[in-house]
């Protein structure tokens, strides 16, 4: 009794003690970060944003969701019941999975596992089965439409954003993200972090992520002048909540990674005293929010790709770019001997 | 039992009844996504065999990839099951009898071959104890068998040719948009500034047709 103990009941309760605090603390996180997004495109816009619910509007994410789960859940009398239901409940639980394997600080993750990488790849790739699942099950016109534009959208993108990790992981020589961060710690501080060397695979990753994530100026999936709101036209109440949760919790992911890939993560900006003495935690944070403010501003400055231009944006300048980039990358490292061992 | 075996047993149980659901959902939408979870209990299983590398390719390449492409194109199908149905019972003996003789096939060769206990030492290339299979794999792929990766590259790549030589149509009435020449444009090429009287307006041919 006690070996079962020790070796199976204790690191069970450990890891579910882990999982809560990280989703506690990720979901505080998206309910500011939303605010936020809409406080900065206000901001661009020259008006106030929400600022009635709370001081400043701090609430009002809170009281969105409350109206959420408090509204009547409608579903299509011609929709595919089960697979209507379980397509938010996919969309959202693939997007937190993610975070299993996401370092926060030196040994601060979930699963601390070394093909990492690898498996954010796959969890992102699931994360389309949501989408079709939901514009399939609606059994309507828009969504299906949208559907199947999303899918194609992050099928697309995916490849290019599979070769900017591959760059990266060709400077580590490790599929851990743990190690990818450790290999950013130069005596150079932020100037040894991958997005200087890596520039232009930075500003790939950059734009195949807003991609990814439909975000503008890529939300084609539920552009409102074409499709009404895209695949989630028939969703209401709690089940939009979660197609709206899963979203923003994928947008934190790839910002997440954009710090870990190359803006090394927890590591200070400069390796000396006083920026040591601040934890790994907060800067991993700051980091992330950088990345989230260059996502908002996007938002509310860059104007709606056409679907046909996006998808030569794709497949036609990202994708030979990054495999060039790939190609370079890896001569470089091989000719200059530097080529981790 | 220990926790593996739990998993083993949780693992292959799902992809069973799954992929019973497969063949048996009406379906075909519901079909290709039990086929999906099949893959992703697969993935489980590599994964409990310590096969990490291959548990993540297979969940990105084949759910990631092949299904997506796969449930699109059953998602298109206007399927009328009332035909789908039809003539069941005329085909019911023939299905049968195929039926009949996979199962004593494969029946066959679980009943009559053992795995030999010692199958495990003749590996050619074991993992070495001071590396993960992913580099493992990555040492054998490149090294020893890189022609024959390289030619099954090759093979994928005149496929994928094939493909697309044998399904692009270049249609011609279509506007296309050249955006090489969009960007070379300048003021210069793209406009023209007119100064027109006031009360007379553009009077020449030029202007004429603009107009309509």
């Amino acid at each position: 009794m006690a070996e079962f103990w020790t070796s199976y009941l204790w690191p069970l309760l450990v890891v579910i003690g882990q999982s809560l605090l990280l989703l506690v603390l990720l979901l505080i996180t998206i309910a500011y970060i939303l605010l936020a997004d809409r406080k900065i495109w206000a901001a661009v816009q020259i008006r106030r944003g929400p600022n009635v619910v709370g001081p400043w509007g701090l609430l009002q994410s809170f009281a969105d969701l409350l109206k959420f789960v408090f509204k009547e859940p409608m579903i299509p009398s011609g929709a595919n019941k089960g697979v209507f239901l379980l397509a938010p409940l996919v969309s959202c639980v693939l997007a937190l999975a993610a975070w299993a394997v996401i370092p926060v600080n030196a040994g601060w993750v979930i699963a601390d596992i070394n093909v990492g990488v690898l498996y954010i790849l796959a969890v992102s790739s699931l994360s389309v089965y949501g989408i079709i699942m939901a514009g399939w099950s609606s059994n309507s016109k828009y969504p299906f439409l949208a559907a199947l534009r999303s899918a194609a959208q992050m099928v697309s993108y995916e490849v290019s954003i599979g070769f900017v990790i591959i760059c990266v992981l060709l400077c580590v020589g490790s599929l851990n993200l743990t190690a990818v961060v450790e290999a950013q710690n130069t005596k150079w501080g932020l100037l040894g972090w991958y997005w200087l060397p890596l520039f232009p695979v930075f500003v790939i990753f950059y734009v195949s992520a807003l991609a990814e994530t439909n975000r503008p100026p890529f939300d084609l999936v539920e552009a409102e002048s074409e499709l009404v709101a895209g695949f989630m036209v028939e969703y209401a109440s709690t089940p939009y909540l979660l197609f709206m949760l899963g979203e923003y919790v994928a947008i934190t992911t790839m910002c997440a990674m954009g710090a870990i890939l190359f803006l090394g993560g927890w590591l200070p900006p400069v390796p000396y005293a006083p920026f040591t003495w601040v934890p790994g935690i907060i800067w991993f944070m700051l980091k992330g929010f950088f990345m989230f403010f260059l996502f908002a501003m996007a938002k509310a400055i860059v104007p709606r790709y056409r679907y046909d231009q996006l998808m030569r944006l794709g497949w036609k300048v990202f994708l030979p770019l990054s495999l060039v980039m790939v190609v370079l990358v890896a001569g470089v490292l091989q000719f200059a001997g530097l080529a981790p061992q | 039992m220990t926790l593996p075996d739990l998993f083993f047993y949780l693992y292959s149980g799902v992809c069973v009844a799954a992929a019973t659901m497969v063949i048996v959902s009406r379906n075909p939408v519901h079909a290709v996504l039990f086929l999906i979870l099949v893959f992703v209990n697969a993935a489980g299983l590599f994964m409990l065999m310590g096969a990490e590398f291959l548990a993540m390719i297979l969940i990105i390449v084949y759910v990631g990839a092949v299904a997506v492409l796969f449930l699109f194109v059953i998602m298109m199908l206007d399927i009328d099951f009332k035909q789908l149905r039809e003539g069941f019972f005329e085909y019911l003996p023939f299905g049968l009898l195929i039926g009949v003789i996979f199962l004593a096939e494969l029946l066959l060769l679980a009943g009559g071959w053992v795995i030999s206990p010692t199958l495990t030492k003749t590996i050619t290339a074991p993992i070495p104890d001071n590396m993960g299979n992913t580099q493992a794999l990555g040492m054998v792929l490149y090294t020893r068998y890189i022609h024959y990766f390289q030619i099954s590259g090759l093979i994928l790549l005149v496929a994928m040719i094939g493909a697309i030589v044998l399904t692009m149509r270049h249609r011609v009435s279509v506007k296309r948009q050249n955006i090489a020449a969009q960007n070379a444009r300048n003021p210069a090429t793209a406009m023209e500034v007119r100064k027109v009287a006031s009360g007379q307006g553009l009077q020449d041919a030029d202007a004429a047709e603009w107009v309509q």
